[in-house]
Parts: C-alpha cells; sequence; structure tokens
C-alpha cells in the first residue's frame, strides 16, 4: 500500500500531497516538512530509499523518492510495494506529467494542481496502483479533458478569454477587479419582467 | 434561462480563479496568512452564491488551501454540493477536495451516500470512476456497508475501467466493513482471470493485500497464482504474485518446492531488476521455510547470493542497497553463505551512502566471530570518530554493543576489553544512547564475576574524574546523554566496594561538591552508594584502637577478593594494614550541598546518610563499643548478598496464581445483567458456608488446564529460582549449588587470572591494547603452543568453576571470562521469547481473518436487504440501527482472533453460545481442527492441479 504521496521543491514548498489514510491538515503539514528535511540533505549519488519516516508509519514504512529537477517526488510504501516497482511508477507518473503538460515544469505544477491530482488518480486509487500503462493512463486523462471541454462549450468562452488576459498581464487584472464596477447582475436582475 | 447564464458567467469572469489565488499567494509572501484570509473571505461568499460554477471555483481554491496547510472542514456541506453537480466538470472538482478533506470520522459523509451510489451507476463511466478514486480515500463502515453492493455491480461492468478501479474499491470496503468479504469473495477471485489485465493486475493486488495479513486463508488459491505466475507478461502483477507466495511459503512448505524451479528460470531470464529482486527475496523465503530436504537446496542459496553479489557490487545506489537488504534475510539461515562475501560487506562499511552503510551494518552481526571481534568493533570506532552526524554515530553505538552483546556475549574472549570499549564509547561526544552504554556496564559487571575487580577499578576512575572525561558539559543546563555511564558506575562501585582499591577517593569523588550538577537520578545512586562504601569501610574501624576511632582504615588486598563477611572479619584483624583515614564529619560536610538538594529523592537519601552518621558518632562518642560495632556490621550485613540479574520480561511472565480471576468483579458493577444480580441476591439469602462458596468459586473460574510439559517447565524454573534465590533455605547436601560457599572456592584462581594482565593501569585502559594484545597472542600461540602456560591454568580452572557453577555454559578453549547465564525468572514461566499477537490489535486485518474455503450457506443476506430498502421507506432509520448490532456482536466475539461472516445464522448461535465458554472453546476447537483438515485436502487438490 501506498500511504502517501508527496511533491514538493527544492526549498520544501508543497506542490502536491496526498494522503491515503486520515490525517490532520497540521500533521501533514509536519510530515511534508520531515520528509523535506530527510530527503533535501541527501546528495543525489545516494540510494533513493529512506527509512525513518517516523511521523508516517513506522517500521514498516519506506520513502522511496525521486529528484527531478527543482523537485522531490516521495512515495511512502509499506513492505507490501516492490521498491524498484514504485521508483518505475514515479517515472510513470512524471512522464504522463510530461505528456500532458508538454514539457512539464515546477509551474505547471505550481497552477495546475488539480490537473495533477487528476492525472495522479488516474495512477494510484486509494493507495494501490491502478494502472501503471502510460499508453492506457493517457487515454483516460484524454477522454476525461474532452469530456470538460464538451461541457465548457461556448458558455466558458468569455472566462477564457479573461484568464487569458490575466496571464498575459497580471496587473492588469488585479486593476480590473479594483476597478468599482456597478453591480452588473443586479441591474440585469432589475431590467428582468 | 439564458440570462442567468449569462449574469453567471459575467460573475465569473472577475472571480479569482485557482491561478490568480496561486499568483496572489507567491506576491504576498510577506503577510500570507492575511492575505489567505481575504481570500477565505472572498471563497466564502462565492459559496453563499447559486451558480454552481462559482462554487466549484471556489472549491477548487479550498483545495489547494488545504494542501498548503489550511484546515478546510468548514466547507464540507458546500463540497458535498459541487460533488453533486450533474456537470463532469464540477463533479470532479467536488470529489478532489472531498477525498482531500474528509475522513471516514465525518458524520457529513452519511448525505453522500445516496449522490455516490448514483455516480457509480452513471451512463458516464468517467463520473462513476471519479467517485470511485474519491470514494477510496474516506470510505467510512457505514459508507461501506451501504455501497457494497454498488461496488459489486461494477465488477460485471462491461467497462474494464469499472471493473478495475471497483475490484481496488472492494479492499477499501473489506476493510471498513469485514462482512462483506465473505459474499464477495468468489466474484473477486473470478477477476483474477478477467480478459482485461488491468483488472488481473487490480484483482491480485487486492488479495495480495488481503493474504499479507491473513495468509492461511488463501492458500487455496496457490494453483491460479501459480498459473498466472508462469502465463503471464506483465512485470507489476508477477511481482505482486511472487511477493504473495514468499507470504505463502511458510505455511506451506510443498508450495515452495514447486515454486523453486520457476523462480529459478524466472532469475535467469528476466531482465528487469525489480522482478529479479523479488524472485530472490521469495526464494530466500522459500528456503528459510524449507530449511531441509531440498536436492539441489544449496544450489539456489548460491544462485541467489551470487545474484545478490551482482547486485551489491553494481554501481546503481538503490540495488547495492536492496542487495544488502536480502543478504540479510539468507544470514539468518544461511550465515556461512553471506560469511563467504564478508569483504563486499566491509567494503559496503566504507560506502558514502548513509543507507547503504546501515544496512552493511546490520549484516555485520553476522560476519563477526570470537577471532575477528576485536578488530571489527575496532573499525566501528574509528567510523564513529570520523563519522558525522549524530544519528548515524547512535547507530554504530548500538550495532556495537548488539554485536558484541549477542548470545550472552558469545564473541567476546576477554571482558577487559569490553568493559574498555563501554568506557572509550561513553567519552564520545554526542552521543545519545547513555543509558544503553550504562546498561551493559551493569549487565557485564552483574554476569561476568571474574570481571568485577576491573570493572570496579575502571568504574572508579570515571567517579573520580568526571571533569576529564566529560568536560564541562557536566553542569550544562542538558547534560549529554553519556552522563548516564555514572549511574552504572557508581552502582558498580558501591555494589563491589570490596574491590576499590581506594574507597576513600571514590567516595570523596562522589561526594564532590559539583556532582550537584548531575541529573537527579545519578545523584541519588551517588548517595545511596555512598553509604555502601561508608557500610564497607566502618566495620574496620570498630575494633580499631580509641585513638584512631574517628579513622577508617582499609585493605586493600583482601578486599578484592573476599566476600563481605568473611573479609569483614579478616580485614578487622589486619587493620593496621595501609591505614587510610576518613573524617565522618567531613563526609557530614559533603553531604551538605545534597541535603538541600530541590530533588526530593536526593534529599531523602542524602538526609538518610546524615543522620546515620550522626548516630554512629553519636554511639561512638559515647563510647559503647559494641554498640556501634555491632551497628556498622549489621549495616555492611544489609548491602551483602549478592545481587542476582533478573530477566526483562520477568515481571511480565509471572503466572497469574491459580484462583485468582483478573477478569472477575471485586466489587459488583452498581448494575449489570439480570444474571449477576440474582447471583448476588443468591449469595445474600442462602448465605453460604465458606466451603461451599470456594467449590463455586472453582467450578465458576477456568482453571488453566496445565499439560505434563508445562508443569515440568514450571518445576524446572522453580528449581532454577530456588537455587539462584539467596534468601530460598536449601538443603546442605548440595553445597555445589550455593553461590556464595562456592564463589569463595573460586577466588584463587580468578585472583591469578587478574595477575596475567597487567592491573595498576594509570589511566583508563585502551581496547586497543587488547586487539594487540590477543593478536600477539594468536601469533604466539601459532608458534609454540606449550608457551602460553599461565593461560592454560586459567582455562582449566576456568573450567571447573563454570562446571560448578552452571553446567549449561559452554567453555571455550579461547575465553578468558565466563558470563552468567541464568537469569532470574518468576516461578512457572518459560524463557521463550515468544510474544504473539501478529497483527495490532486496532489493525482493521483482524476481523478480515475469515476462512473463505467454508462454503457459504443461504444467500447472502446483503442482497435480500438491497431489495428490501428500494420498497421500504424507512430505510435511512434502518441503516442507523444496523451499526448497533454490528458493534455489539463485535463486543461479543472480542477475544476471538476469528470473526465469523455475515451469515446471520451463524451470529445468532455464536451469542447464544457466547455465555457458556467453555463449551465455545471446545466448539472452536473442533473447529480448527476441522479447519486445518480441510486446508489440509485442499492443500492437497492444489498441488495435484499444480503439476
Amino acid at each position: 500500500m501506498i500511504k502517501a504521496i508527496l511533491v514538493f521543491n527544492n526549498h520544501g514548498k508543497p506542490r502536491l500531497s496526498k494522503f491515503y489514510t486520515y490525517i490532520t491538515e497540521e500533521m501533514q503539514q509536519q510530515i511534508i516538512k520531515e520528509t523535506f528535511h530527510l530527503v533535501s540533505k541527501r546528495d543525489d549519488n545516494v540510494c533513493n530509499f529512506l527509512e525513518g519516516g517516523s511521523l508516517i508509519g513506522g517500521a514498516d514504512y519506506k520513502l522511496i523518492y525521486r529528484h527531478y529537477a527543482t523537485l522531490y517526488f516521495v512515495f511512502c510504501v509499506d513492505s507490501s510495494e516492490s521498491e524498484l516497482g514504485i521508483l518505475d511508477l514515479i517515472q510513470v507518473f512524471v512522464e504522463t506529467l510530461d505528456k500532458c503538460f508538454e514539457n512539464v515544469c515546477e509551474l505547471d505544477l505550481i497552477f495546475h494542481v488539480d490537473k495533477v491530482h487528476y492525472i495522479l488518480n488516474e495512477l494510484v486509487m486509494g493507495g494501490m496502483v491502478l494502472e501503471t500503462n502510460m499508453t492506457e493512463i493517457f487515454t483516460r486523462i484524454d477522454e476525461q479533458n474532452k469530456l470538460e471541454r464538451q461541457e465548457a462549450g461556448l458558455a466558458a468562452a468569455p472566462a477564457r478569454a479573461v484568464s487569458a488576459v490575466k496571464n498575459m498581464n497580471m496587473n492588469l487584472s488585479q486593476q480590473i477587479k479594483d476597478i468599482k464596477l456597478p453591480d452588473l447582475p443586479q441591474a440585469i436582475k432589475d431590467l428582468k419582467f | 434561462m439564458a440570462l442567468k447564464k449569462v449574469k453567471g458567467n459575467l460573475e465569473r469572469i472577475f472571480d479569482k480563479n485557482l491561478t490568480d489565488l496561486v499568483r496572489g499567494l507567491r506576491n504576498n509572501k510577506d503577510n500570507e496568512s492575511k492575505y489567505i484570509a481575504q481570500c477565505i473571505e472572498e471563497i466564502k461568499v462565492e459559496l453563499r452564491q447559486d451558480n454552481a460554477a462559482v462554487k466549484a471555483n471556489a472549491v477548487t481554491k479550498l483545495a489547494y488551501l488545504q494542501m498548503v496547510g489550511y484546515d478546510i472542514s468548514w466547507a464540507g456541506f458546500n463540497v458535498i454540493e459541487v460533488m453533486s453537480s450533474p456537470k463532469f466538470t464540477h463533479k470532479r472538482i467536488g470529489y478532489l477536495a472531498a477525498s482531500q478533506s474528509f475522513h471516514a470520522d465525518l458524520e457529513m459523509l452519511m448525505l453522500t451516500t445516496n449522490m455516490i451510489r448514483k455516480d457509480l451507476s452513471s451512463q458516464n463511466q468517467y463520473e462513476a470512476g471519479v467517485a470511485l478514486s474519491a470514494l477510496s480515500c474516506f470510505v467510512s463502515p457505514d459508507l461501506a456497508r451501504d455501497l457494497s453492493n454498488d461496488i459489486m455491480t461494477l465488477l460485471s461492468s462491461t467497462k474494464p475501467y469499472l471493473r478495475k478501479k471497483g475490484v481496488l474499491m472492494l479492499y477499501k470496503i473489506f476493510l471498513k466493513y469485514p462482512d462483506a468479504l465473505r459474499p464477495a469473495f468468489p466474484r473477486l477471485k473470478e477477476k483474477l482471470e478477467d480478459p482485461d489485465p488491468g483488472v488481473q493486475s487490480a484483482a491480485v493486488n487486492v488479495i495480495c493485500e488481503l493474504a499479507r495479513k491473513n495468509p492461511k486463508n488463501y492458500l487455496s488459491l496457490a494453483p491460479v497464482f501459480f498459473k498466472l505466475m508462469t502465463t503471464s507478461t506483465n512485470n507489476w502483477m508477477l511481482i505482486k504474485i511472487i511477493k504473495l507466495f514468499g507470504a505463502l511459503t511458510p505455511l506451506e512448505p510443498r508450495l515452495g518446492k514447486k515454486l523453486i524451479e520457476p523462480l529459478t528460470n524466472l532469475i535467469h531470464s528476466t531482465s528487469a531488476m525489480s522482478l529479479l529482486y523479488e524472485c530472490i527475496n521469495t526464494v530466500i523465503a522459500v528456503l528459510i521455510s524449507i530449511s531441509t530436504g531440498m536436492p539441489n537446496h544449496n544450489a539456489s542459496i548460491e544462485l541467489c547470493v551470487q545474484k545478490l553479489r551482482i547486485l551489491i557490487e553494481d554501481s546503481d545506489q538503490n540495488l547495492k542497497y536492496l542487495g544488502l537488504l536480502a543478504m540479510s534475510k539468507i544470514l539468518t539461515t544461511h550465515p556461512k553463505s553471506v560469511q563467504t562475501h564478508k569483504d563486499l560487506i566491509m567494503r559496503c562499511l566504507d560506502d558514502k551512502d548513509e543507507s547503504i552503510r546501515l544496512r552493511a551494518l546490520d549484516l555485520l552481526y553476522g560476519m563477526v566471530g570470537k577471532k575477528n571481534l576485536m578488530e571489527i568493533v575496532k573499525k566501528l570506532m574509528v567510523h564513529m570518530e570520523k563519522a558525522e552526524g549524530t544519528t548515524y554515530r547512535d547507530e554504530l553505538l548500538t550495532k556495537i554493543i548488539q554485536i558484541c552483546s549477542q548470545n550472552n556475549y558469545q564473541h567476546i574472549t576477554n571482558f577487559e576489553w569490553y568493559i574498555s570499549v563501554l568506557v572509550e564509547l561513553s567519552r564520545v561526544e554526542g552521543l545519545s544512547h547513555g543509558s544503553m552504554v550504562a546498561s551493559q556496564m551493569l549487565d557485564v559487571a552483574v554476569r561476568v564475576h571474574a570481571i568485577r575487580p576491573f570493572a570496579v577499578e575502571q568504574m572508579s576512575l570515571l567517579l573520580e574524574n568526571p571533569y576529564a572525561i566529560f568536560g564541562m558539559a557536566l553542569g550544562s543546563a542538558r547534560p549529554p546523554s553519556m552522563i548516564q555511564v555514572l549511574y552504572a558506575a557508581a552502582w558498580i562501585c558501591g555494589e563491589y566496594c570490596t574491590f576499590l582499591s581506594n574507597p576513600k577517593k571514590t567516595l570523596l569523588g562522589m561526594l564532590d561538591s559539583r556532582m550537584v550538577q548531575l541529573p537527579h537520578n545519578i545523584q541519588s545512586v551517588y548517595l545511596q552508594n555512598c553509604l555502601k562504601v561508608l557500610a564497607h569501610l566502618l566495620p574496620s574501624q570498630s575494633k580499631g584502637p580509641p585513638a584512631t576511632a574517628n579513622l577508617l582504615t582499609n585493605g586493600t588486598e583482601e578486599g578484592e577478593s573476599e566476600d563481605l563477611p568473611d573479609q569483614n572479619a579478616k580485614e578487622n584483624e589486619d587493620s593496621a594494614v595501609e591505614p587510610e583515614k576518613i573524617n565522618l564529619a567531613e563526609i557530614q560536610e559533603y553531604l551538605k550541598p545534597f541535603i538541600s538538594s530541590e530533588e526530593l529523592e536526593v534529599q531523602e537519601r542524602a538526609g538518610c546518610l546524615n543522620n546515620f552518621i550522626k548516630c554512629y558518632v553519636k554511639l561512638e562518642s559515647k563510647g559503647q563499643v559494641d554498640d556501634f560495632g555491632e551497628l556498622s556490621k549489621e549495616l555492611a550485613n544489609a548491602f551483602s548478598s549478592e545481587l542476582n540479574p533478573v530477566a526483562s520480561k520477568a515481571q511480565k511472565k509471572v503466572p497469574v496464581p491459580e484462583g485468582l480471576d483478573l477478569d472477575a468483579w471485586i466489587n459488583d458493577p452498581p448494575s449489570d445483567s439480570e444474571e449477576e444480580t440474582t447471583e448476588t441476591t443468591d449469595v445474600f439469602v442462602k448465605t453460604h458456608t465458606a466451603a461451599d462458596f470456594g467449590s463455586n468459586l472453582t467450578e465458576k473460574k477456568k482453571v488453566p488446564e496445565l499439560s505434563e510439559e508445562e508443569l515440568g517447565k514450571m518445576r524446572e524454573a522453580r528449581k532454577q529460582e530456588q537455587n539462584l534465590n539467596p534468601h530460598y533455605l536449601k538443603s546442605s547436601s548440595k553445597p555445589t549449588n550455593s553461590k556464595l560457599v562456592n564463589w569463595s572456592d573460586d577466588i584463587p584462581p580468578v585472583e591469578k587470572l587478574d595477575l596475567s594482565v597487567p592491573l595498576q593501569i594509570p589511566t583508563l585502559a585502551s581496547s586497543d591494547k587488547y586487539l594487540q594484545e590477543s593478536k600477539q597472542k594468536s601469533s604466539k600461540s601459532k608458534k609454540e603452543k606449550s608457551s602460553s602456560g599461565k593461560k592454560k591454568k586459567k582455562k582449566k580452572t576456568k573450567g571447573k568453576e563454570s562446571e560448578e557453577e552452571e553446567e549449561d555454559v559452554e567453555i571455550e578453549a579461547e575465553t578468558v571470562h565466563v558470563v552468567n547465564t541464568v537469569i532470574e525468572m518468576p516461578e512457572g514461566a518459560t524463557l521463550s521469547d515468544t510474544e504473539e499477537s501478529a497483527l495490532a490489535f486496532d489493525d482493521p486485518h483482524r476481523a478480515l481473518d475469515i476462512d473463505l474455503d467454508i462454503p457459504l450457506d443461504p444467500p447472502p443476506e446483503v442482497a435480500k436487504t438491497k431489495a428490501s430498502r428500494k420498497s421500504d421507506p424507512n430505510y435511512i432509520k434502518k441503516s442507523k440501527e444496523k451499526p448497533k448490532e454490528v458493534e455489539v456482536t463485535n463486543s461479543e466475539t472480542h477475544e476471538e482472533v476469528v470473526v465469523e461472516p455475515s451469515v446471520n445464522s451463524i451470529k445468532k448461535t455464536k451469542s447464544s453460545d457466547s455465555k457458556n465458554k467453555s463449551h465455545k472453546k471446545h466448539k472452536k476447537h473442533g473447529k480448527k481442527e476441522k479447519k486445518s483438515k480441510q486446508s489440509d485436502a485442499n492443500d492437497d487438490n492444489l498441488l495435484i492441479e499444480m503439476e
């Protein structure tokens, strides 16, 4: 069983956290902090297994991690998982991210945590490995994205336009937000008969 | 309508979306909490609006905040609202937030049951998929019970995606609602042969998880798995299956024999390291379970070790790590095969990777023997000096102690060396296992009689120069853990003070005013042992000339070898030898800071000691020589008896005396079941006679019936205890059993031994000396065997001693010291270390220990309830009632590990039976027998099938 999946950057900022058993938010942060502490002090050329995540699980649990550029991908698993298997799984996860985001970088994870979660959900479910075949995973994700686009359709066009503007210039969007517009919906409501 | 839509979209444009939130957070690094508080206010406003899209957007942001560490449980209802949205996009957001923030204890989950059920049967497989993913994170017992049938229907879905998720979901259902396992199991088994490899793999996954905790119930599946293993090419699944076999083989050795060949083939053929590694692991497990009767048994071990060597030699640190890990498993059963690769393992000790060094350390204990122990420990000590990071140092320390103390110090030939290693360890800075070193010192001093003089000498040096050894850290606010060594030192010096070369110096060292800075527990021990030393010193003074009444004398030579009572007499005669003077008033002066200690224990002991001295001085000044002579002798006698080692688990193993029922109430609780109340009234009305009452008691209590074997063991243990107990009156016909008598007989040889090693060491002994010594010795003995006359003598006398003392101690040719392996145990206790309880009490898998081979009778109850639910308007009420029932049955079957399946008929008979415990026991026993027979039959089938 996988107990938790954590992604954080070189400074310990969490980019994704998924706990498959209930742990309070406060504890979650502590675990992330401790795990970062354990992982970050290790050289890149040492092995990728770690014991002693005392906050998570205990003796039966291991931390298995990989370090990609600015991000650490850490899986906390018990002894029923194969260590090398999990390393492969991390690789599959990252490759899938790469495929979905087209050259994934930390920023993608920062701004699209939700999407990362959806991708992860196609790999692991409730702490058990769901699928390891990349093409299968990608098909599932793609089909769900299609569904989402269909639903959005025309109705989402304005929102998309605005977010495009926002992306172009953040300050501008801030200004838009700051301008006190008349309560437009209310006005429209008044027009209603 | 259209207008409403437009309105919603316009609103949306200006709301912050997730990207804005993240950006905002990055721009407000300095006042993050303020910014987030503001965001949460905005989110609250958004959640109050009617528009689903706005709400969904708000929930997305909440999910992000949850990751950053904010509690979002207050928005639970809104999350559920978004989950129930008809749009997939929103639903997905809702379920994501739910999976991140919901948990099984949430009462709100009740509201989700019907919604999730609807989603599970949705036409859109992804809606069901999203619901399943989230449900797997927060499923509660109620949800599991209510939805188990819906999950079951998913198993026969036409879409492999849903079948796959459904199968995985089942495991979570079982964990929360064990009753579902029986009826669902046949379906789960079918899925092992599902046409879709993903579903197959999921089923294997689930069964592996189930079998890991309760393997015996899944033995009958072995043929299916065996077939899968030989046909499948999916490495993921193969790994799982092979791991599962590793768990099954200990229960069925015949299975192991069958496995060896295909596994060996896989080892030879596979290119995937992960698979290779798991194969090796399982082969090891198989070989452990069938240690004999294999024709090519050694060949397989060799193959494994060979492959592991390749892994360890690989440049990939991961493979190296795993190779060492697997090696340690082989080590337990085939130490010889591993020992041939000693060079490799020793090399790993120098690896730059700490994890690898730690694994190599694990292997070390199998590598040591009498010959190389000193060398290996030396190497570890050097490592300790070089190592940065205290955790690794601590690990080294524990390993050193572990390899030295294993099997009752089996590999230690010279305890003087070991004591000096311990002393050296206590001087290493920054270690946190001081109490461990201290307990080792105590253990060795108590159990190895011959080492006491040396130990006392070393310890007194520690006591006299604590500052030189521990530096100024002594007085710091948080003293180093190693200071605990002083605890052991004080105790050893006090207990064996007859061996002290200069008791006065030690005494004054312990009473040094700076010692008030020590941790309180150490101070207490100091004071207590001052009393011991004083008690040892005073008698010698009693017969001295009146002029020197205030002076204490002491005889070093006699003190080393004599037991206290005898020694007193002798010493009194030779009191003139090397007189050393000590002033009691001086000691009283020294005690003052301790008397005013803020710690109660210290204060009390110091006060006690002080008053004793006062009393003594008073008697002495009155000239009542006889009185205070007696007093000092009495005092000395108080500490004279030998303290024997007591097994660490002795307390736990004290058997419950016959006739004592720990579960019985001492006072009946105020109101209980009717039965009990009638009973108590009975007692009052009939007024039983004592005999009557007694017989009643014995009837009620189930006195554990002891088998002949157990009784024998108890007798033996009792005998042993009687022998060791100094207060137990023994028949005088067997004086050899009494230690006190025997000890004095053994003295001369010990003295000779001491002479063989120079005792007068100016400072602390260094362990290196012994290493060199042993090297010299071995080279010498090679050259001329007869030269070591002294040593031979030692051997002989040692042999004699141990033969007389304990016959079960094996005498090794080179052993210098003998360890007392007899430890005190309570009457009737066995020495076995079998602590069962394989599964922790709160482990959900306990409830999943269900024999799945027993045919399932009547149609599963669950199916019925589902049908009735649809028509039943009171359905919710019903579901509320149900958990109660579950609870009751659980409490009834509490003691048993085997929880019966959901079939109601069995449950009912059980609860009616449960009062008659003995009957139940009997029944259980019979069932077990039946079960084992059945499984035997099954296994035979299984093996035939596999062929």
